[in-house]
């Protein structure tokens, strides 16, 4: 069975239809590491927002005896794509270490793929004949696995970070990958409500490359546009779901051409033209019209919010018009996100602050500098 | 699945149930059976995310809710009052025909979506589309008030009732968003302050109050700042402005051939 088609096997009692996706995520900025069963407590709020097609998270800091090593995690279909796929990686990097994902299995999480980790780095000679930076040679690798090894997807490709993501409910795929045995100083998590993508292993959330990783609540109308923008730089959207081509585009933006991110957020959220005419500062106005003639092609439109991790920070992230819920809070030197105020308050139960995050207008939480 | 449910008895009957950890559907479903069991007041503690508190209870019951609810809170409502000491979520009092949510912090977006009747006071900022499509229907006039500042899309689409806006919060934003009374076509909104001119929508305008909207306010504002334990003692309603549709019906010759 391939893995576009486990989603029809998968069945669920008591089905609903009235639903939406849940996010939640939080960043320790003083570098301070939390356990995995906290992102589980908080999404456990917001279960009803899924309907048990996806769960995931994203954990940072997760891996400190690699930390100078990719940590790469890979589902296959089959014996033989992991095969296939091991001899690619023999042959582009020297590979440290490597074993089966830690797993529990649980009747809430059916018909697991081939679940393995990799901690790898490009190796040398490789990157001198390729004249590529060990990045860019890890996000071709990643393409050229997902493109052209049946049956194999790599799902997470940071260092010291990574992506665990199943069929399932947010609180079971916690469970399945034992999540609660990680600590990390930023999680993220994710419940799924598939609706015009299959409900499948690799369409889970989050969706990662480096150590780029989005959890997304929404659809993006513009995912074909992007598809193809992104396609012009070497990335190639396999798996199959319109968030796909936010991790990418964070990482074309942001890593590959050295834009802020905060002026990242503000191509992919870009202001109606209505707004930037009526801004009084000329300089902005001059910046947000360049934006939107060089960058149209990797605006996202559509509903969504978004968190997004990477390895200094968090973002959380609406669209221009607030058609999906997003809710911050802070507490001391952590920075909460959420898809409803009760996922963050279920954790923190007396923030400093909770607020509404205007719509297009990212809210950012780094690594305090010296962490 | 249609029941009623009508009260038993005359007097204050109290009962607290502790909600930490309950599932939503257990949960109402409980509040169901204490109502049906003849109590009047039900006290929510540990309350967390729960959806669909008081959906489409038909009773004149007081529910108090410790804890931040989940969405749809009073969903179909027709009749409760519901007391929430803590923040709100999205969708607060979503279609609700009479009775009176009064939320003493903030609440999310889309509060009093196609509401018909009742009340919804928010003592703190509310989100995007507040007011979406409210109508007053016969009798019923929809009021929600809100403290604090609004988002995008304040009174989208409205088509009756009233909406007041006062404005507090220390922070820089505007007191309104962008798209204010887009498509606006019935009902008033109130605001303490002009909002600019760009952010209006295309179908409302600005007019002073008349000595109607005058005795509305008089009579709606003291009930707020009791109800969300406001002192309102600086606002005065010389400083409200009313918004009004253009027409009734904007889109009439829109569609038609």
């Amino acid at each position: 069975m391939a893995f576009g088609d486990q989603y029809k096997k998968w069945k669920v009692d008591d089905f609903k239809v009235s639903s939406a996706c849940g996010l939640s995520g939080f960043i320790s900025r003083d570098g301070h590491l939390t356990g995995g069963e906290v992102i589980i407590e908080s999404m456990r709020v917001i279960r009803e927002r899924g309907n048990g097609l996806g769960g995931g998270f994203a954990g940072y800091g997760i891996y400190p005896k690699h930390e100078e090593h990719y940590a790469l995690h890979i589902m296959f279909e089959d014996a033989n794509g992991k095969s296939r796929c091991e001899e690619l990686l023999e042959e582009s990097l020297e590979v440290e270490a490597s074993e089966e994902m830690p797993t529990m299995p649980i009747p809430q999480i059916q018909a697991p793929p081939i679940l393995w980790r990799y901690f790898a780095v490009p190796r040398r000679e490789k990157l001198t004949a390729e004249g590529l930076s060990a990045d860019d040679f890890m996000v071709r690798l990643v393409m050229a696995i997902n493109t052209t090894v049946p049956g194999t997807f790599v799902f997470s490709s940071g260092k010291n970070m990574g992506v665990f993501k199943a069929v399932g409910f947010a609180e079971d795929v916690g469970e399945f990958f034992r999540i609660p045995d990680y600590s990390a100083y930023t999680w993220i998590g994710h419940g799924r409500f598939p609706t015009n993508t299959p409900g499948w292993w690799g369409g889970a959330h989050p969706f990662n490359i480096l150590d780029w990783a989005v959890v997304h609540n929404g659809e993006i109308s513009s995912y074909g546009i992007n598809k193809r923008y992104l396609e012009m730089f070497g990335y190639h959207c396999t798996l199959l779901t319109d968030t796909e081509v936010m991790a990418y585009l964070f990482d074309l933006l942001v890593r590959k051409q050295g834009l802020p991110l905060p002026i990242a957020c503000k191509i992919l959220a870009a202001p109606f033209w209505k707004s930037i005419d009526e801004d009084d500062d000329p300089a902005e106005k001059e910046l947000l019209e360049s934006l939107r003639m060089t960058y149209g092609s990797a605006l996202v439109n559509g509903p969504f919010a978004v968190i997004v991790g990477y390895s200094r920070g968090m973002v959380g992230l609406n669209d221009r018009v607030k058609l999906r819920p997003l809710v911050a809070a802070t507490k001391d030197e952590l920075l909460y996100v959420s898809s409803e105020e009760s996922a963050i308050r279920q954790i923190c139960p007396r923030p400093d602050r909770v607020w509404a995050p205007p719509a297009g207008q990212p809210v950012i939480g780094e690594l305090k500098g010296d962490v | 699945m249609a029941k009623t449910y009508t009260r038993r008895e005359s007097e204050v009957r109290t009962v607290t149930v502790d909600a930490k950890g309950v599932y939503y559907r257990d949960l109402n479903s409980r509040v169901r059976e204490l109502i049906d069991g003849g109590y009047t007041e039900i006290v929510l503690d540990g309350v967390n995310g729960q959806r669909y508190i008081g959906d489409g209870l038909t009773d004149s019951v007081n529910i108090i809710i410790n804890g931040v609810p989940g969405n749809d809170l009073g969903a179909f409502m027709d009749g409760p009052t519901i007391t929430v000491n803590d923040n709100a979520q999205d969708c607060v009092g979503n279609t609700m025909n009479s009775g009176k949510i009064v939320v003493r912090g903030h609440a999310g977006d889309v509060i009093g979506y196609g509401m018909r009747g009742g009340k919804i006071f928010i003592r703190d900022d509310v989100g995007y589309r507040v007011g979406i499509h409210m109508k007053s229907f016969k009798e019923q006039v929809p009021i929600i008030v809100a403290g604090g500042k609004a988002g995008d899309f304040f009174g989208e689409y409205m088509a009756g009732g009233v909406i007041v806006l006062l404005g507090f919060g220390e922070d820089e934003r505007p007191v309104v968003g962008d798209y204010l009374g887009t498509g606006m076509h019935g009902g008033a909104i109130y605001m303490r302050g002009e909002p600019e001119q760009h952010l209006l929508g295309k179908e409302v305008s600005v007019s002073p109050l008349d000595s109607e909207d005058r005795k509305l306010l008089e009579v709606v504002l003291p009930e707020f700042f009791k109800d969300t334990l406001t002192d309102g003692a600086g606002v005065d309603i010389s400083d409200f402005i009313k918004l009004r549709p253009f027409s009734h019906r904007p889109y009439g010759s829109k569609y038609v051939y």
